[in-house]
């Protein structure tokens, strides 16, 4: 499968008055043509920046220190600011958490959506106005005509994503980044705003990244995972795998805090810790060291990813699973 | 045995702006709540589900006697507490005994307290304690919360989310309540987080006794929290009964829907249809009609022109809907 997006050791800094902040740290993954990966982790792990990064959206403290995404032959990390507009929206597009916040609330959804079709989607100034009216019944919204008019505050949560993934679909992107698109949302709105992002991007052979912080919602929805912690990209695999055979000890207690699989509550375990301090220059080769039960002398050492077996990917020197 | 908390037939319905004088209609009403009857025992955990806008933080505050009902009881410890109207309930001697967690800890706490103040505000105000009493009341809340007192000193922006959150419960049960109303306790933490504070629940209950009352719309948590739920859909209960059973044995076609939706870790999914749409207008439901016909993919003729009674439909497991006749 050719790759849409080959994301290469993206690191991330911001500069704050408390030091500076090593968010990612040589980050890397790929995504093919039709297909979703997850990105999963706790809450602060890096998943948005990464996000952001690759979008050229970092606000002005954050850097982008190193690294490349590759989009085809373009390199995201790159290119200049009007090359950067010009593929967002038209080959890259992303939904947001709060989908409320991220629409323009003084102008009417119809017109937001066909402002993008006018901008990248070819649209002309005749015909915009219908495709965009056609984009909102293809996101399964009733009486698309009326609800062209609305504003953002008359619709509810999940209506507004469904606006969002009009106007991210509108120029049919090669890829779509959906950063918790369901977030705050009720499972049966969750399963129908996910089933029209499947249905997508089976249409468009579009690459998905699927932000989310609910292993359960990654599992039935991505073919891989990349769990992330503290800005570094853990362990990559096919989703059967990284489920039954995590390697890393990370994925092991993300996966064994989550009620989904849990008969009981005595049964669920909370990662110990909390993620490490990722200002200034002493972080620790392995950022996890600290809530590592398996720890030993060697995992101070410079750490890598690497393949430990076809298609699964991990980066810690003592994986589960192998002889020590 | 009695129950600790008792409604019946609770209804809390909005007004849709004022009455006017020789208006011939009344004004339309949002009915937010329905008709509910429940119980909660001493010592159990009741969940409360159903999706956004169903009516549940409305059922909550009408529980928690911060809103008036527009009809129907609420009886707690053999006294009936809905006759106190909301403004003098805050004097009442039942106040202290039912407490509220809310959704955000970091939002719902003064953020210009300390750990220690929102700890003791509620002491303060409905008990009256003042001095040493107070700080060791307060200490003891923060000791069965697992909070370190040395965190008693800091502001909200200063905790994790699981540290606010541990003084959020610290703080609702520094009266020593005997019902907790939890309102969505866990939405805003992270999984790890959240098993740890889940954890804490359970064992609170155990050591004080406590009854939990808890909103959430995450299923797989109230599947492991709860000794019974209670479904709620557009402003009615449509199913309550043991937990474990519900889950297991859905009898209504939107409880149904709900569970197939949610994710699973195998990745496969039960072949039950998507609930598409959303649910109707609650303003002015027609009241003879089932309020989830229209969207119930199993819904006929009857559904729109009856309205189905929530019955037994086995021990302890009540649905409403005409398929079970
Ligand atoms: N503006 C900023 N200034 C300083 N540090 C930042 C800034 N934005 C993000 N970070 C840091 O970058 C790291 C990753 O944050 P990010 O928002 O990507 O996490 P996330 O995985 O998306 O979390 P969540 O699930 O809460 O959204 C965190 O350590 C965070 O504190
Ligand atoms: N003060 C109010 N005025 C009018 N409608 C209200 C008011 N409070 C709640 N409602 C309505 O009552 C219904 C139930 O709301 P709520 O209990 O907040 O739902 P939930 O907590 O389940 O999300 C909704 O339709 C809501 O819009
Ligand atoms: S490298 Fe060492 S400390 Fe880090 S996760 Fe692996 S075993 Fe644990
Ligand atoms: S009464 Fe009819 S519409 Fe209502 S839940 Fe049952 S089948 Fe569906
Ligand atoms: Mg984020
Ligand atoms: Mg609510």
């Amino acid at each position: 499968m050719s790759n849409v997006l080959s994301v290469q050791d993206l690191s991330v800094a911001f500069h704050t008055r408390a030091g500076v902040v090593h968010a990612l740290d040589r980050v890397g993954f790929t995504v093919g043509a039709g297909e979703t990966l997850a990105l999963v982790g706790e809450s602060g792990s890096g998943k948005s920046v990464t996000a952001y990064a690759i979008m050229g959206l970092l606000e002005a403290a954050g850097q982008v220190t190193g690294g490349r995404a590759l989009l085809g032959e373009i390199d995201l990390l790159a290119a200049s600011p009007a090359a950067l507009a010009r593929i967002r929206g038209k080959r890259v597009a992303m939904i947001f958490q709060n989908p409320r916040t991220a629409l323009n609330p003084i102008r009417p959804v119809g017109t937001q959506i066909a402002d993008v079709m006018r901008r990248h989607g070819g649209a002309t100034w005749f015909n915009a106005r219908d495709r965009a009216i056609e984009a909102l019944r293809a996101v399964g919204i009733p009486d698309p005509a009326r609800r062209a008019r609305a504003y953002p505050f008359e619709l509810s949560g999940g209506m507004c994503q469904r606006v969002m993934i009009a106007i991210a679909m509108a120029a049919r992107p090669d890829l779509l980044i959906a950063d918790e698109p369901t977030t705050g949302l009720d499972v049966t709105t969750q399963a129908v705003v996910m089933d029209l992002i499947a249905e997508m991007a089976a249409q468009t052979g579009m690459a998905t990244i699927l932000i989310t912080h609910d292993l359960a919602l990654a599992a039935e929805r991505a073919r891989r995972i990349a769990v992330m912690h503290a800005g570094h990209v853990v362990e990559v695999a096919e989703t059967a795998t990284l489920l039954a055979r995590p390697m890393h000890p990370y994925s092991a207690r993300l996966i064994a805090a989550t009620p989904t699989a849990a008969g009981a509550l005595d049964d669920l375990q909370s990662v110990p810790g909390a993620l490490p301090d990722l200002r200034g220059t002493i972080i620790p080769a392995c950022r996890y060291a600290a809530r590592c039960d398996r720890r030993q002398a060697d995992c101070g050492e410079t750490l890598h990813p690497h393949e430990a077996e076809p298609g699964h990917s991990i980066a810690c020197h003592h994986p589960l699973g192998v002889a020590a | 045995m009695t129950p600790l908390l008792e409604l019946d037939a609770v209804s809390k319905r909005f007004p849709l702006g004022r009455r006017r004088l020789f208006a011939k209609a009344p004004p339309p009403e949002v009915h937010a709540v329905s008709e509910v009857s429940l119980t909660v025992h001493a010592g159990e955990t009741v969940g409360l589900v159903g999706e956004s806008g169903c009516g549940k933080s409305t059922l909550v505050r009408l529980i928690t006697r911060l809103l008036d009902t527009t009809e129907g009881t609420i009886w707690f410890n053999r006294r009936e507490i809905s006759g106190v109207p909301a403004r003098f309930f805050a004097r009442d001697t039942n106040r202290a005994d039912i407490q509220m967690v809310f959704q955000d800890a970091g939002e719902s706490i003064n953020p210009r307290f300390t750990a220690a103040d929102a700890i003791a505000d509620p002491l303060r105000k409905l008990l009256g304690l003042r001095g040493a009493a107070l700080q060791a009341r307060v200490e003891e809340a923060a000791t069965q919360c697992g909070l370190p007192l040395t965190l008693l000193g800091r502001y909200p922006h200063q905790l994790s989310g699981g540290q606010r959150a541990r003084v959020g419960i610290a703080r609702a049960i520094s009266t020593h309540p005997r019902l907790l109303v939890l309102d969505e306790p866990t939405a805003a933490l992270d999984v790890s987080v959240q098993v740890t504070v889940l954890k804490l629940l359970q064992q609170l209950k155990a050591e004080l006794g406590l009854s939990y009352i808890f909103v959430s719309h995450d299923l797989n948590v109230v599947r492991l929290l709860c000794d019974r739920v209670v479904v709620m859909y557009l402003g009615r209960v449509v199913e309550s009964g043991p937990a474990q059973q519900v889950f297991e044995a859905p009898r209504h076609p939107y409880t149904k829907s709900l569970i197939a939706a949610v994710p699973r870790l195998e990745g496969t999914r039960p072949t039950a249809p998507r609930l598409v749409g959303d649910p109707r207008s609650p303003i002015d439901p027609n009241p003879n009609a089932c309020r989830f016909h229209g969207r119930c993919p199993a819904g006929f003729d009857r559904c729109g022109t009856a309205m189905p009674a929530l019955r037994e439909v086995a021990p302890g497991h009540l649905a409403a809907c005409h398929l079970n006749d």
